[in-house]
């Protein structure tokens, strides 16, 4: 990465600051929403980088920058234009979110096969380009994910930190419930509700667990998900196959492991 | 030891003299589906909160002694130097009250390895010596297969050890302190009637324990059948979640992180508890990994608690209290995983 306007030193070495631009496809911005939520440490995370494009956050916009963070899933043709630009600017370009990562909650208008009827359905006569919802990296190339819907904001600091000091950035690889058992819930299971925490990989602190809600798998598939036993687990627990796979299909991370539970013909295939 | 008695109506006076520390006990969690009452450990506010009929806690009491996550030290960064600091996290004398014996056995396990050992581990060292334990008998439930690991009664590592009889206490005294503590509510020595109601309570308490699991010869018997195709169907269940370690006792493994904050003038080492089932727990530098399936590091968890521990230390590394199995979601229990590798013990083939 050039060194592009000096961060001053960490630990008497020049640091470079890194020009970055937040982008948005088809999104609620949600996720960019929350790096601008912690104004405890907003100014710290504003002074490590050097913002040249974010809407939600400024006026002024340019194309020059190294770290585009992209939030939103494509849904229309001309985004996809518009990522490919976005590529052929940065030098890294990170999926934010799970729309971006996966697909996100837009993905669920692919469970139906006639997108020519969702669309009049949802938007009548009025004229409106779209396509099947799809991941970024269906397009171009990616560098890193952000997983979650939104994003955690600590876990953006700790990423950004990181990438300005050139230093690996690691996901978790052990599921939600690790963090779940850390925050001595009670399990969502033991009180009759599914969760999907057992194969839906961690670093959100087991944010809905703690809060007495199931998880959603908003941050997609830990590495070793064991679904054949968590499809065992939701029948002895008395609890309909279909809430499963209502939840396994919420946010995109899990489309293959739906497509094969529903078996052949199923719904949920995506168009990439 | 010391036998004492005290009415148990001077139970709440004891825990009030005991008050001026913070005093962790079983409380009441909440209730499942079915409406059992669920119990964990937590710090209470009063004599009235405290559960001490709970039959087993969700979880140990291990983040008083072991935090999930925990800072080894934490930098300040100057241009050219940086300050370090670290900070035990033992500010005040703790009181554990209605530790069960298999729970203070484990903490006995845990000294043998972080206090007694080479390298001492002085963040539980400091929480450990500055803890005051009252241990409490317990209400055996149908996963409690501690007798099997010798730990249903527990010779050491308390101060207090009380077994409730009719209508009274019999104090195990461990401790000056404790002794001095008993003089101040109304307490006598124990009677030999004291001493056959308390042999009575006690196997009164062991009938009630019906899980069971077969020790004689297991290191080597883990030896043997350290192919067997159970491991794999085991691990065909396991969901690689962690949580048997997190509730466990004795599980003491853990990661290490580095993090600098984005001031980028502070730091912090961070130690978090891990558990030899997540996937990356034997993945080194370069990215291989060496136990790449579930079955094999389900297998390496029962291997270090049931055969490497016994053989460093003469003692399983289990005591016995069936958290990992009530809360594992694949219902992998200990006893029926050590019977399945057992199996073959009656067939002679
Ligand atoms: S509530 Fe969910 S995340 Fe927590 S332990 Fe249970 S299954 Fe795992
Ligand atoms: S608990 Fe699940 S749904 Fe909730 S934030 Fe975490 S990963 Fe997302
Ligand atoms: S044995 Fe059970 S609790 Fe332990 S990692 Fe496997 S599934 Fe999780
Ligand atoms: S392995 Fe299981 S039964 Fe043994 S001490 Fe740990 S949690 Fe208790
Ligand atoms: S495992 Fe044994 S010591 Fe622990 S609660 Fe059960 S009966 Fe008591």
């Amino acid at each position: 990465m050039s060194i592009q306007g000096s961060l001053g030193t960490f630990l008497g070495v020049e640091m470079a600051k890194p020009k970055v631009g937040f982008f948005e496809l088809s999104s609620c911005e949600g996720c960019q929403l929350q790096l601008l939520n912690n104004e405890a440490t907003l100014l710290e995370f504003l002074s490590l980088l050097e913002v040249v494009y974010f809407r939600e956050g400024m006026t002024e916009k340019s194309n020059d920058y190294d770290i585009a963070f992209v939030e939103g899933s494509i849904t229309r043709d001309d985004e996809i234009e518009r990522l490919k630009e976005i590529r052929h600017n940065a030098k890294i370009v990170v999926a934010l979110g799970s729309c971006a990562c996966f697909g996100g909650v837009n993905q669920l208008k692919n469970r139906f096969h006639d997108l020519e009827w969702v669309k009049k359905e949802v938007y009548g006569d009025y004229p409106i380009s779209t396509r099947k919802a799809a991941p970024i990296a269906d397009f171009i190339d990616i560098d890193l994910e952000i997983y979650g819907c939104p994003v955690k904001k600590e876990e953006v600091e700790r990423i950004v930190s990181r990438l300005v000091l050139g230093k690996a950035v690691t996901h978790p690889q052990y599921p939600v419930c690790m963090e779940c058992k850390a925050n001595e819930n009670i399990c969502l299971f033991e009180l009759g509700e599914p969760c999907l925490g057992p194969v839906t990989r961690a670093g959100c602190d087991s944010w809905c667990p703690s809060n007495r809600l199931g998880c959603w798998g908003c941050r997609g598939p830990a590495p070793a998900a064991n679904f054949k036993q968590l499809k065992e687990i939701v029948k002895r627990y008395n609890i309909p196959v279909e809430r499963l796979l209502d939840r396994l299909e919420c946010f995109g991370g899990f489309q293959n492991i739906v497509t094969d539970m529903r078996g052949s013909g199923g719904k949920g295939e995506n168009e990439t | 030891m010391i036998f004492k008695v005290f009415p148990a109506e001077e139970l709440a006076a004891l825990y009030e003299l005991l008050a001026v520390n913070p005093i962790v006990g079983p409380v009441l969690k909440g209730r499942d589906k079915k409406d059992n009452a669920l119990y964990d450990f937590a710090l209470t506010s009063g004599f009235a909160d405290l559960a001490l009929d709970y039959g087993q806690t969700m979880h140990s009491a291990k983040k008083f002694f072991l935090p999930h996550r925990e800072d080894l030290c934490t930098f300040t960064l100057s241009d050219h130097d940086w300050d370090k600091h670290v900070d035990y996290g033992a500010y005040q004398h703790t009181v554990l009250f209605g530790l069960h014996p298999c729970d203070i056995n484990a903490l006995n396990k845990l000294d043998k390895v972080l206090m007694e050992s080479v390298y001492p581990n002085p963040f539980y060292g400091a929480k450990r010596s500055n803890m005051f334990i009252v241990g409490h008998s317990c209400s055996p439930t149908p996963s409690c297969f501690c007798r099997s690991m010798a730990s249903d009664s527990v010779i050491r590592g308390f101060d207090l050890f009380l077994t409730r009889l009719d209508d009274s206490y019999f104090a195990e005294v461990n401790s000056a302190k404790a002794y001095h503590l008993l003089e101040k509510i109304k307490s006598y020595h124990a009677t030999d009637r004291d001493h056959k109601l308390f042999r009575h309570a006690v196997s009164e308490k062991n009938k009630k324990i019906t899980a069971q699991v077969d020790t004689s010869d297991l290191t080597k018997i883990l030896d043997m059948e350290f192919h067997a195709d159970v491991w794999q169907e085991w691990g065909d269940k396991c969901l690689s979640c962690g949580t048997c370690a997190n509730v466990c006792p004795t599980c003491y493994c853990y990661g290490v992180e580095e993090e600098v904050d984005l001031d980028l003038r502070h730091a912090r080492k961070e130690k978090l508890l891990y558990s030899c089932n997540l996937v990356d727990f034997a993945e080194v530098a370069g990215g291989h990994n060496f136990r790449p399936e579930s079955h094999t590091r389900l297998k390496y968890r029962y291997y270090h608690k049931h055969r490497g521990f016994v053989e460093a230390y003469e003692e399983s590394l289990c005591v016995g209290c069936g958290r990992c199995g009530n809360a594992c979601l694949a219902d992998i229990t200990v006893p029926e995983v050590i019977a399945s590798v057992r199996g073959g013990d009656n067939n002679g083939k």
